[in-house]
C-alpha cells in the first residue's frame, strides 16, 4: 500500500534536493571562479601547496587540445596504477584476509570502470579486493573520476560564455579546485556522518562471530565509510561490500539512506546552478534543472505504479524480493530511480527482481545518456549535447540559423554533437546484439526467457553509459563481459568527452551575437518542452525496438501470469 | 613530456592526499567519536563474539525469531540477492514454498496473510530485520517451544514492542524489529 508516509518521505527528498541546489551551486561557482569562499581559509594552503609540488602554473590556460591530453593523460595513469596493484595485491600490504592476486580481465574491466565513474563491478568486493586496492586504488578514482567530469564541464562553461579565444583554463587547476574544495571537505562530513549511523571504518581483519543458534558467520570489516562518502557523492557507485548500498553495513538505516540518496544527485544539481552562473544567465541553469527534474519525477511515478499494482503471480503482496526491510518499498524505489538517473549506479533493491516497468525506467534513465541529472559534470555536458540538437532542429523548422547563449551553432558542433550521442547507442545495441546471439554471451544468464535478454541489455546500458548498476543475476566476470563491458565503458566515457571538449574549443573561438527579438529563447517553457521531446524521440527511437524484447514484453507477460 | 611529469605527479599527490589521508583522517575520527559503530556494531557475549547489530544471522529454530530468506544464507562472503525476475518460476515456486512452511512451522490457520518480507529473499541476503507483524505472528509459536506460562507469554509480546522501531526521525523508512537483538532479548527473558 502506498500511504501518506511514503509520499511524505518522496516530498522531503525532492524538496531537499530542491533547496541544496542554489546553495551548493554556488558555493561550487566561487570555487571554480577563483573567488573567496567557505573552504578557502582551512584548504587554501593544499591548492598552493599542489601546484607547487606538481609544479603547475595556476594562471596559464591552455587550448582545448592540451586540456584535453591532459585529462586522458592523467586518466591513463590512474587506469594503469589501479589495474597492475590488483594483478599484485597479494604482495601488497593491507590485506588481512589474505586475498589472491586478480585475473587480468577482472582487472582490467574493474581498472577501467572506477576511472571512467562507471564503478560497474563484475567481482564481490569482500572476497576479491584488499583494503590497499580499495583505498589507493578505487578510493583514488572515485575522487578523480568525478573531478574529471567537472572538469570537463567547467571547460565546456567557459567554452560557451567566452568570446574569440582559445583558452578554456588549465585542467590541473580544476581537478585540484574540484577534489580539495568540492568533493574532499563534503566526504569528510559525510564519511563520518555515516560511521555514527553504523558503517564500518577500521582496519580490522574478518571477525569471527559464533551466532545463537551456534554456527559461524564471518563477518567483513574495513575502510567502507570513507569509500562510501565518495561512491555517492563522485556519482560513483561502487560498493565496498557485493550488496552494494544494501548491504547493512554500507547504509544501515533509513537516515543514512536518506543521505545517501541526496549525496548522489546533490552535486550534478547543484552543478546546474553553477553552469548557469558560470555562463552569465542563472534562469539557463534552472532550465536545465528543471528538465532533469520532470524527467525524474515522470520515471519515479512510473516505477511506483509499477511496483504498487497487483499482479498475477504474487497478487497484493507487496514485492519484497531483492529489498530491505527497513527501506520498503518506497525508498527503494526512489533509489533505483535516482542511481540510474545519477550515472551513479549503487543499489539498494536488486534491480534485477525489480517489477519490469520499474527495471525500464532505471535502463532508460541510462540509455537517455545519463542526462537526468547525470554524472558530476557528465550530466549537464550530456545535456548541452542534446541542447545543441534542439536549437539545430528548431532552428530547421523556422529557417534560421540555430544559436546557443548567443553562439551559432553550426556543422562542426552538430556533428560533434551527434557522434557523443549516436557513440554510446552504438556501443549498447552492437555488444548487446552481439552477446545476445553468442554462447559465450548466454551461457552468463541468471534468468530465463525475455528477462534473461534483459540482463544483457542492462549490462551494457550500464557500461557504455558509465552508471555501473546492474540486473546482478549475469554472471559478468567472465573473459567475454569484462572485456566487451569495458570497452562498452571507455566508450561512453571518451566518445563523449572529446567531442564535448572539441565543442567547447570550437565554441570558445566564435563571437557572441547579442540578444535580439529574433532570437531563440532557451531558457523558457517552449525551449523546456521541446529538450524533453528531442531527448524522449531520440532516446526513444533508439532503443524502443530493443526494449519491446527485453522489459515490455516482460510487462505483458507478468500480467498474463506467465513465468520462465 | 612535461605534461606527463604533471599528471605523475599529481597523481601521485591525490593517491597520497585522497587514498591514504583521507581514509585515515576518517578513520581517526571514527575510531573515537564512534568506536562502537566504526568497529562493526559488534555484540559480544561473556567476551565471546556472537554477532554483530546489523547483520542478519540464520535463525531456523522453533525456540527463536525466524529472520528472513536469504540468498545466500547468511553467509556474507559475499553478500547479495537471489536476482530472480519476478517472472522467474522458481521465485514463483519458492514463494509458495516458503508460505506453506511459515504457515506450518508457526502452526497458523491456512488462509493467513504472511508479511511479504518473510516470503522473499532480502537484496544483502543479510537483512537483519523484520516486520513487527511477522515477529507477532511467531509468539505464540516460540511461546509452545519454550514452555512459556501465560505471564511470560505477556511479556515476551512486550519485549517485541520494546525491541521494535519506529520509522526514524517518525517519518523515514519503515517499523522493523532487529531479530538478533530480539532473539537475545528472548534468551534473557525469565
Amino acid at each position: 500500500m502506498f500511504t501518506t508516509y511514503d509520499f511524505l518521505q518522496i516530498v522531503i527528498f525532492l524538496g531537499l534536493l530542491i533547496g541544496l541546489t542554489p546553495v551548493l551551486g554556488n558555493y561550487m561557482y566561487k570555487v571554480f571562479a577563483g573567488e573567496k569562499h567557505l573552504m578557502s581559509a582551512p584548504f587554501g594552503w593544499l591548492e598552493r601547496l599542489t601546484y607547487k609540488l606538481v609544479g603547475v602554473d595556476a594562471t596559464k590556460e591552455t587550448n582545448w587540445k592540451s586540456y584535453t591530453f591532459g585529462l586522458l593523460l592523467f586518466n591513463l595513469i590512474g587506469f594503469l596504477f589501479v589495474f597492475i596493484i590488483q594483478l599484485t595485491q597479494a604482495f601488497l600490504p593491507l590485506n588481512p584476509a589474505h586475498l589472491p592476486n586478480v585475473s587480468w580481465h577482472s582487472a582490467f574491466n574493474t581498472a577501467v570502470s572506477f576511472m571512467t565513474n562507471t564503478n560497474w563491478q563484475g567481482y564481490s568486493g569482500e572476497t576479491t579486493l584488499s583494503y590497499f586496492v580499495q583505498m589507493l586504488g578505487l578510493t583514488v578514482q572515485n575522487f578523480v573520476s568525478a573531478a574529471t567530469g567537472i572538469a570537463v564541464l567547467l571547460a565546456l562553461a567557459k567554452g560557451l560564455s567566452r568570446k574569440t579565444t582559445d583558452k578554456l583554463g588549465n585542467f590541473w587547476v580544476d581537478l585540484t579546485r574540484s577534489t580539495i574544495y568540492v568533493l574532499l571537505p563534503l566526504s569528510i562530513l559525510f564519511a563520518v556522518f555515516l560511521v555514527g549511523q553504523g558503517v564500518v571504518q577500521n582496519f580490522d581483519s574478518y571477525q569471527t562471530a559464533h551466532t545463537l543458534q551456534g554456527t559461524e558467520q564471518v563477518i567483513p570489516m574495513g575502510p567502507a565509510a570513507s569509500q562510501i562518502a565518495i561512491k555517492q557523492l563522485g556519482t560513483n557507485g561502487g560498493g565496498f561490500f557485493n550488496a552494494n548500498s544494501a548491504h547493512p553495513f554500507e547504509n544501515p538505516t533509513p537516515l543514512s539512506n536518506l543521505l545517501e540518496m541526496l549525496a548522489i544527485l546533490m552535486i550534478p544539481a547543484g552543478l546546474t546552478f553553477t553552469y548557469g552562473k558560470m555562463v552569465g544567465s542563472k534562469k539557463q541553469g534552472w532550465t536545465i534543472f528543471t528538465v532533469m527534474f520532470i524527467l525524474l519525477v515522470a520515471g519515479l511515478s512510473i516505477s511506483l505504479y509499477s511496483e504498487y499494482a497487483a499482479n498475477p503471480i504474487f497478487g497484493h503482496l507487496p514485492l519484497m524480493e531483492g529489498k530491505e526491510t527497513r527501506f520498503g518499498i518506497t525508498n527503494s524505489i526512489i533509489w533505483s530511480t535516482s542511481t540510474s538517473a545519477a550515472s551513479n549506479g549503487s543499489v539498494i533493491a536488486m534491480h534485477d527482481s525489480l517489477s519490469p516497468l520499474a527495471g525500464m525506467v532505471a535502463m532508460i534513465n541510462i540509455m537517455l545518456g545519463e542526462i537526468i541529472f547525470g554524472g558530476v559534470g557528465a550530466g549537464i555536458y550530456g545535456m548541452v549535447v542534446f541542447i545543441i540538437l534542439t536549437v539545430f532542429i528548431a532552428g530547421l523548422m523556422v529557417g534560421r540559423t540555430p544559436e546557443y547563449l548567443g553562439k551559432k551553432v553550426e556543422r562542426f558542433e552538430v556533428t560533434m554533437a551527434i557522434i557523443a550521442n549516436v557513440i554510446t547507442s552504438f556501443a549498447i545495441l552492437l555488444f548487446t546484439a552481439w552477446a545476445a546471439v553468442s554462447t559465450l554471451g548466454l551461457s552468463s544468464l541468471n534468468n530465463a526467457g525475455p528477462h534473461g535478454f534483459s540482463e544483457i541489455l542492462y549490462a551494457f546500458s550500464s557500461a557504455a553509459g558509465n552508471n555501473g548498476s546492474a540486473f546482478a543475476g549475469l554472471n559478468a566476470n567472465t573473459v567475454f563481459y569484462n572485456l566487451l563491458l569495458g570497452f562498452g565503458m571507455l566508450i561512453g566515457r571518451f566518445g563523449v568527452i572529446i567531442p564535448i571538449m572539441a565543442i567547447a574549443g570550437s565554441m570558445a573561438k566564435k563571437k557572441i551575437t547579442p540578444v535580439s527579438a529574433g532570437t531563440f529563447q532557451t531558457d523558457n517553457w517552449l525551449f523546456i518542452s521541446l529538450l524533453i521531446g528531442v531527448i524522449l524521440i531520440v532516446g526513444g527511437l533508439t532503443y524502443f525496438p530493443a526494449l519491446s524484447l527485453g522489459p515490455i514484453v516482460e510487462h505483458i507477460l507478468m500480467n498474463s501470469g506467465i513465468t520462465f | 613530456m612535461k605534461t606527463l611529469s604533471i599528471a605523475l605527479r599529481i597523481f601521485l599527490l591525490f593517491t597520497i592526499l585522497t587514498g591514504v589521508i583521507y581514509p585515515l583522517l576518517v578513520t581517526g575520527i571514527a575510531q573515537v567519536v564512534f568506536p562502537h559503530q566504526a568497529n562493526g556494531s559488534l555484540i559480544l557475549k561473556d567476551n565471546k563474539l556472537i554477532g554483530s547489530e546489523l547483520i542478519g544471522q540464520k535463525f531456523d529454530s522453533t525456540i527463536y525469531f525466524s529472520s528472513r530468506p536469504s540468498a545466500i544464507e547468511n553467509n556474507p562472503l559475499p553478500s547479495g540477492g537471489s536476482n530472480y525476475g519476478l517472472k522467474s518460476a522458481k521465485l514463483k515456486a519458492q514463494v509458495a514454498e516458503r508460505k506453506s512452511k511459515f504457515i506450518k512451522f508457526n502452526q497458523l490457520e491456512q488462509n493467513a496473510e504472511i508479511p511479504s518480507e518473510m516470503l522473499f529473499a532480502s537484496a544483502s541476503g543479510l537483512d537483519p530485520h523484520i516486520s513487527p507483524e511477522a515477529a507477532d505472528l511467531q509468539i505464540n509459536r516460540i511461546a509452545k517451544a519454550r514452555n512459556f506460562s501465560n505471564v511470560q507469554k505477556q511479556k515476551l509480546k512486550m519485549l517485541v514492542q520494546t525491541i521494535k522501531e519506529s520509522p526514524q526521525l517518525t517519518c523515514l523508512g519503515e517499523s522493523r524489529v532487529n531479530i538478533l537483538q530480539l532473539n537475545i532479548a528472548l534468551d534473557k527473558l525469565k
